[in-house]
């Protein structure tokens, strides 16, 4: 029961840490509920499938079937992200001063819930799919599920559920007029690390080998199996021995957004507006 | 005359992929030079156990290890130390490519159960 418990839990947390944010930086806007219940729906299915079909996805491409879509659902991931971010510093301010009734700001915004909406299914996915593995694997094991494994199930995803409110319900508690950087620098972190998490697949995969040495090792601060490392993983893409090309692509997916919020951003009266407040 | 409009492409298309394949295959010439050093390594799980536990390599050489699931549940082969993580089903056998290594002691895990531990050694 208790391993069930754990590994729900520590997939749960970590698709909930990102389904907690998605959650707050849409808090407000018309139909995201649909969106985001639709996100972690569409994701659940997809880890199904995916657990269905983890022997015949590995042998693929020579093997590594497995990297290459873990490499593809990541980097696609990582674009909606940019594009929600670059999107909201174009219109984010104008949503937040409830100008968001205007027809045409309502069309956009439900495009980038779509984008949002999509990156919670690519993390209920990834997340979801060990769940059904491990436990499919435990039931197998065992010759059946076992009362003790669905209890410790559904208390992991109970406790995960919890993680994912709490986020939630501490962002929102962020002032308004700090709410939309905390979470647009939120949102550019979780899309850096998810990029330096795919390198990490071509690397594994040897579709990349530039630059592949370990640059540093803090795994006796802070382990990669540990529970903050873990939740540090999800949220800013944190390896305790990361390589020369992921911190590369790490910075360089940073750098980017920021030069596109910069470029596509909003014209830069209104902070000044909202100085002489 | 069907025929002939088709072989003609045909001709010059196969004399582009001939181009092509050369092309690639010299492009390739180095990376299979040094793919003939890589050292592979088998290694087994059964029963939350690694078999064997240790593994041996030398250094500065790439390495790729072979894990064969024999056990009754499904296994993730991981290592922050080596840099891989991958599902192997029961029954199934993966293959993880690990870059050159300096010297020292390496270690992996079943991360669905971490009581299974297992270690590369390079002297």
């Amino acid at each position: 029961m208790l391993a069930a418990l754990l590994i729900v839990f520590r997939e749960v947390f970590e698709a909930g840490l990102i389904v907690g944010i998605v959650m707050a930086v849409t808090a407000g806007v018309p139909g995201r509920t649909l969106w985001v219940t639709g996100g972690v729906a569409a994701g659940v299915l997809g880890a199904g499938v995916v657990a269905l079909f983890t022997g015949a996805l590995s042998e693929l491409f020579g093997g590594n079937g497995q990297e290459i879509f873990n490499a593809s659902i990541l980097a696609f991931a990582v674009v909606m992200l940019t594009w929600h971010n670059v999107w909201m510093a174009r219109h984010g301010r104008e949503m937040a001063a409830e100008l968001h009734a205007a027809g045409e700001a309502v069309v956009e915004g439900s495009k980038s819930l779509a984008a949002l909406g999509a990156v919670v299914a690519v993390a209920v996915l990834r997340e979801g799919s060990e769940v059904v593995l491990f436990l499919y694997g435990v039931a197998a094991a065992q010759g059946g599920a076992s009362f003790a494994m669905v209890i410790g199930g559904f208390v992991g995803l109970f406790l995960g559920a919890l993680v994912c409110l709490a986020t939630y319900l501490g962002l929102v508690s962020i002032p308004q007029r700090y709410l939309f950087g905390v979470t647009s620098a939120l949102i550019a972190l979780l899309a850096a690390g998810m990029a330096a998490q795919a390198i990490a697949f071509l690397e594994q995969a040897n579709i990349l080998t530039a630059l592949d040495q370990t640059v540093w090792n803090t795994s006796w601060l802070i382990s990669d199996s540990s529970f903050l490392g873990r939740g540090l993983h999800t949220l800013i893409g944190y390896v305790d021995q990361p390589t020369a090309m992921q911190l590369i692509v790490y910075a360089a997916t940073l750098a980017v957004m920021i030069v596109l919020m910069k470029l596509f951003g909003s014209p830069p009266e209104r902070p000044r507006i909202a100085a002489a407040e | 005359m069907i025929a002939v409009e088709h072989s003609v492409p045909r001709t010059a298309g196969s004399g582009i992929a001939v181009a092509l394949l050369v092309g690639v295959a010299l492009a390739l010439v180095p990376r299979a030079v040094a793919a003939e050093d890589t050292v592979t390594l088998s290694l087994t799980i059964k029963d939350h156990k690694f078999d064997p536990a240790e593994l041996h390599a030398p250094a500065n050489t790439p390495i790729d290890i072979k894990i064969k699931n024999a056990g009754d549940i499904v296994m993730e082969f991981e290592s922050s130390d080596l840099h891989f993580e991958k599902i192997v089903p029961v029954g199934r056998e993966g293959v993880v490519h690990v870059r050159p290594q300096q010297p020292g002691r390496y270690n992996f895990f079943d991360d669905f159960h971490h009581e299974t531990q297992g270690y590369l050694i390079v002297p």
